[in-house]
């Protein structure tokens, strides 16, 4: 439903270019939940914000790829017909919203608005579907709520109407940059119990970008890790957390303790993460990596299969402990 | 903590003990806290006439151990920073007490207070506002030397590159500004800072929250490093309950003010007690999908009140799933239900032998 392919987006600033994205692919199916995990800087969020032609132009530059939705190339489009697409087919939920609501109208407003804009509803359809909206994303006394401005709510009421908002125009995928990164942990508890009933409600596509593995491992059907703007790693999620392929992965889930187990060693990532204004060449996690040799200094490595919808862009066969062959 | 330093710290007995997982009964008390309360007035009008208060910590009582971590848990709001500042006389405490290694901390002022800072130290959370960004790493860790006047400079500058190995660092660093350091780099210049004094107890104010997760675990591993070759006793205050399960040894769940739970690891997270440890716990995901699966979540209702105006009764009782008419009114007494499993809760029985 949306195939990405060969994107890269750059940010030239005074101080050099910040190679944010270097060439991604991955595909997004119908209906599906996507898990995109990153550390800051991973260039998970400029990703999905490229997509959607949201980041900063300039500094920012999307340099290649193509982005297809529903036919179309999102990246091509003229701006009048990606304003359709913006919050009328893809929804999105930012990570804070209180930064992201506008704090001088209404929720009732904010949600009219999007409506009016991109369906032919009156002012009273667009109250009536906003009030089935705020019931649909739990808030109590929806009613009221509508005439309540964003500072007068909670964080985990807040995230809700975003929610709402999203949801309005019944998009096909939404687009959730850590969702719940602001929220405290039985708030964050709230949020994932509603979006799984909706998507059981609605069927609609989700990518839901996220730094927490433990959030996705419970929500998502596939998951993308990513690591110095690039994708190191694709798998259905249970593969993923069972039988990683990429060095980074099996590391990051090594390095994170669980709350259900007693505490044993947490092994360690070495190193710092990747600077971002060099120019990409190579594997980006080989410097922090226990396994890199040559190769890996100087080819970047290309995502292949190396399992049942699992793919992994390392030289090193980690299971059979030796380099890969030519890919 | 060798070479001469160890001569010129006058402080460096305690932090020897190296006796500290024993068991509980001969455990010698280091901190010890008793009805501590620290309200922030709310003033208004033009006369700033007071009209009420928030309730930060609201009564909270527990002891830390000698060369334990105790870790203080709990959502934004619930006061586990305000209370690792009370304890290092950071803020005012406005009723209770807290004492440190026998020395009543609340009375303690000026110049004894300055004397014993050395002793008690602070990581914390943001490691970008924390250092001076106009200071080299030398001048930062050097300050508290400097300040309680150990050394003259030829031993401070051996005092810093000996720092700096004990935190991951190389000495090359010392010239350097903090803005050319990673976070979990300028967090290690934090910890060295903390430790330059041989502190005897660290308040770890959610050292890791600012880190990403592939850091998280090194600056974890550190702390423990150095616990093991310093004999600290940590205050790890965390809203992170994985990572306080894998680093503490004791466990204090913090709600809306008060301390609602504390244990051992090992009862607070495989028998926990308190409705709100047994929801926060089952709010936690879990990086596996199988798990993850199969577990049942217990959905709070609602957000944390507000600290200005707590519930009467038990603070839980708006969002308690279990709540009876007492709970509405009484306020639950903070009792050992057997072993050191504290709780306070109307509902819970004590363990019975």
């Amino acid at each position: 439903m949306l195939e990405v392919s060969n994107l890269a987006t750059e940010f030239h600033t005074p101080d050099g270019v910040v190679h944010a994205v270097n060439g991604i692919d991955f595909e997004l199916r119908q209906g599906e939940f996507l898990g995109v995990v990153g550390e800051s800087g991973s260039g998970k969020s400029v990703t999905m914000m490229s997509l959607l032609r949201l980041i900063p132009m300039p500094p920012g530059k999307i340099v290649s790829g193509s982005a297809m939705f529903d036919g179309d190339d999102l990246l091509e489009m003229e701006t009048s017909d990606l304003r359709k697409v913006r919050g009328g087919k893809i929804g999105f939920i930012f990570q804070d919203p209180m930064t992201s609501l506008n704090p001088v109208l209404t929720v009732g407003k904010q949600i009219g608005e999007s409506l009016k804009l991109h369906t032919d509803a009156t002012t009273r359809d667009a109250k009536r579907r906003s009030l089935e909206l705020l019931e649909l994303v739990g808030i109590p006394d929806a009613e009221q709520r509508l005439k309540s401005y964003p500072h007068e709510l909670s964080g985990g009421m807040r995230q809700r109407v975003m929610i709402a908002i999203a949801l309005a125009c019944s998009p096909k995928v939404i687009i959730a940059d850590e969702p719940t990164t602001a929220l405290d942990v039985t708030i964050q508890a709230q949020i994932i119990e509603i979006v799984r009933d909706l998507r059981t409600k609605l069927g609609t596509a989700v990518i839901w970008i996220t730094h927490d593995l433990g959030v996705v491992a419970g929500l998502a059907d596939r998951v993308i890790v990513m690591y110095g703007g690039r994708i190191v790693e694709e798998a259905r999620v249970a593969d993923l957390y069972a039988t990683p392929q990429h060095p980074y992965t099996r590391g990051l889930l090594r390095s994170i303790p669980r709350l259900d187990q007693k505490g044993s060693d947490l092994q360690t990532i070495e190193g710092q993460p990747p600077s971002l204004r060099k120019a990409p060449v190579g594997c980006s996690f080989a410097p922090r990596c226990e396994f890199a040799f040559d190769r890996c200094l100087t080819d970047t490595p290309q995502l292949t299969t190396v399992g049942f919808e699992h793919r992994s862009a390392c030289w090193w066969d980690l299971d059979n402990e030796r380099p890969r062959d030519e890919l | 903590m060798n070479s001469e330093q160890t001569a010129e710290t006058t402080v460096d007995t305690a932090a020897d003990t190296t006796v500290d997982t024993v068991n509980q009964g001969d455990r010698e008390v280091l901190v010890s806290v008793s009805g501590l309360k620290k309200h922030f007035p709310i003033m208004k009008g033009v006369f700033r006439r007071q009209v009420g208060a928030v309730r930060a910590v609201d009564g909270i009582s527990f002891d830390i151990y000698k060369g334990e971590t105790l870790g203080l848990v709990g959502e934004s709001g619930s006061g586990k920073s305000t209370t690792g500042k009370v304890i290092l006389q950071l803020e005012q405490a406005t009723e209770g007490s807290a004492t440190f290694d026998g020395i009543e901390l609340t009375e303690t002022k000026g110049e004894e207070l300055r004397k014993l800072r050395p002793r008690m130290q602070m990581i914390f959370q943001d490691p970008h506002s924390s250092l001076n960004p106009r200071m080299t790493v030398a001048s930062i860790i050097a300050e508290p030397l400097r300040e309680h006047g150990k050394g003259n400079a030829e031993s401070q500058r051996k005092r810093i590159d000996e720092l700096l190995g004990q935190v991951g660092l190389s000495p090359m660093h010392a010239n350097r500004y903090p803005h050319e350091f990673s976070g979990g780099q300028r967090q290690r210049i934090g910890i060295a800072r903390a430790i330059a004094l041989n502190p005897d107890f660290v308040v770890c104010d959610e050292p890791i929250a600012a880190l990403d997760v592939s850091i998280q675990a090194q600056v974890v591993n550190l702390l423990e490093e150095l616990q093991d070759d310093l004999g600290l006793t940590y205050l790890f205050i965390s809203h992170d309950l994985s990572m306080v399960r894998h680093i503490a040894d004791r466990v204090a769940v913090m709600y809306l003010g008060r301390i609602v739970e504390l244990a051992t690891v090992d009862n607070l997270y495989d028998d926990p007690q308190h409705p709100y440890t047994q929801a926060l716990n089952s709010a936690v995901p879990v990086p596996d999908p199988v798990v993850e699966a199969s577990r049942r979540r217990q959905i709070l209702e609602g957000d944390i009140p507000s600290p200005s105006n707590p519930p009467p009764g038990c603070v839980f009782n708006t969002r308690c799933p279990l709540a009876e008419d007492r709970c509405r009114t009484e306020v639950p007494e903070w009792r050992d239900i057997g072993g050191g499993h504290y709780v306070a809760c109307h509902l819970v029985d004590d363990k019975s032998a």
